[in-house]
């Protein structure tokens, strides 16, 4: 079953909050991962990877460099889950 | 007509010994020192930068004239010394490398005449960053099926001739140096049956930039060795975890039974991400050696070997879990008793 942006935008939070220590808080739909909240190439994929595990869903690499927002993020995990 | 076979003799075949083990590391490091600030005269980049991203401090390139072949000499003798044999007991010698500039003869001769192994069998093995765990898988067999009893395997590369030094992705990454492995006979298991691997579809993410038919008739750049980094990360930490899990399974341990965990020095990100990904206990000595010594591909695992026994931090007679990973993509990875 689809999670909600809601759910699949709180999931993500934990993920980065994970990764990078950030507090979840700050991960917000507006935020770009890499001039907001500071996360590197090689971190992205690492929160690509577990998004996908969290999500049930597939995230190609090519994809990776589409997601220059949170928003970006959750809505293509929406989309992917279908 | 049909030709018919005469009656035939049946052929005779050999047969090795029960078992093989690594018998003595050696490496070679060249002297040059090559700081993170020297790198981004060509690069804008930093030195934290950097750091943050491959754990790179330092890494070593070679002297102009010092060849692939020189690096791998020296490699060689300090692994005869370290294990007391002589030259003229290594019946084959196998170089794995990617930057030794002659498309043919292999390196693998000249090294064997010029440590004094001649006519040791010798020849070259193309499988990238991860041809060290490939030669030592190859050596492991000879030994026991009879065709080798000391097989000389070196992991030798001076990248620094294939490094592109404005590739801001991959030019603080690679560095030069040699590392060699003697396996021979042994009364105990001490290499583990190898899980290893291809995914040809990938070729493209790690590669020399342009075939050498390109260079010759479309006057392109110098074929540097390029890489995809993000999928690189993704593939090595998440596709090679179930790979390293698989060699322990395949050598009948687990995980809590290993002294050091010697993975591919590709970068320290990838290192401690599947050092996570494994969730390997606390007390087991993991390889670091990127921090001074960069990415060196097939030499990276015996120089990391050689640092942490000789440091003391992996002890003589323990258990190393070794994954190699890289261009292909190829990927092999097994249990080896530390000499």
């Amino acid at each position: 079953m689809a999670d909600s942006e809601q759910s699949i935008l709180e999931g993500l939070a934990e993920i980065v909050n994970e990764e990078t220590g950030l507090d979840t808080a700050s991960v917000q739909l507006d935020k770009s991962f890499t001039d907001d909240l500071d996360i590197d190439s090689l971190s992205m994929m690492t929160i690509v990877v577990n998004a996908e595990e969290k999500f049930g869903v597939r995230i190609p690499d090519e994809e990776v460099k589409n997601l220059k927002t949170v928003r970006d993020a959750v809505g293509f995990i929406a989309g992917a889950q279908g | 007509m049909t030709a018919i076979p005469k009656q035939r003799p049946a052929l005779s075949t050999t047969t090795g010994t029960a078992y093989a083990r690594i018998w003595g590391v050696g490496g070679y490091r060249p002297d040059r020192v090559v700081t993170n600030d020297e790198i981004c005269e060509h690069i804008d980049s930093s030195d934290e930068w950097i750091r943050e991203r491959s754990g790179i401090i330092t890494r070593r390139y070679a002297a102009p004239a010092e060849s692939v072949v020189d690096m791998a000499s020296a490699a060689a003798l300090e692994a005869l010394k370290a294990t007391g044999l002589t030259a003229s007991q290594i019946d084959t010698v196998i170089v794995a490398t990617v930057t030794h500039p002659y498309q043919t003869p292999g390196a693998a001769p000249m090294v064997a005449e010029r440590i004094g192994a001649t006519p040791a069998a010798a020849f070259d093995i193309s499988a990238a960053c991860a041809g060290y765990c490939h030669g030592i898988s190859l050596a492991n067999d000879m030994v026991r099926g009879g065709s080798a009893k000391f097989v000389l395997v070196i992991g030798v590369e001076k990248l620094s001739d294939f490094t592109d030094k404005t590739d801001r992705g991959s030019a603080f990454i690679f560095g030069d140096g040699a590392g060699a492995a003697i396996v021979g006979p042994s009364d105990f298991p001490g290499i583990s049956p190898t899980v290893w691997g291809s995914d040809g579809a990938k070729w493209q993410t790690i590669s020399q930039r342009n075939s050498w038919i390109e260079v010759r008739d479309h006057q392109v750049e110098w074929p540097a060795i390029t890489m995809q980094g993000q999928s690189v990360f993704r593939w090595a930490v998440y596709s090679m975890a179930p790979i390293a899990q698989a060699a322990l399974d395949q050598a009948g341990i687990k995980a809590d039974d290993l002294d050091a965990f010697i993975p591919h020095q590709a970068n320290m990100r990838i290192i401690d991400a599947l050092v996570k990904k494994l969730k390997l206990p606390e007390h087991i000595a993991i390889a670091r050696d990127i921090a001074e010594t960069g990415n060196t591909s097939a030499a990276s695992i015996p120089l990391a070997t050689q640092r942490m026994l000789d440091s003391g931090e992996a002890p003589h007679g323990g258990l190393a879990l070794q994954i190699a990973f890289g261009a292909g993509l190829v990927y092999a990875a097994q249990v080896v008793v530390l000499p």
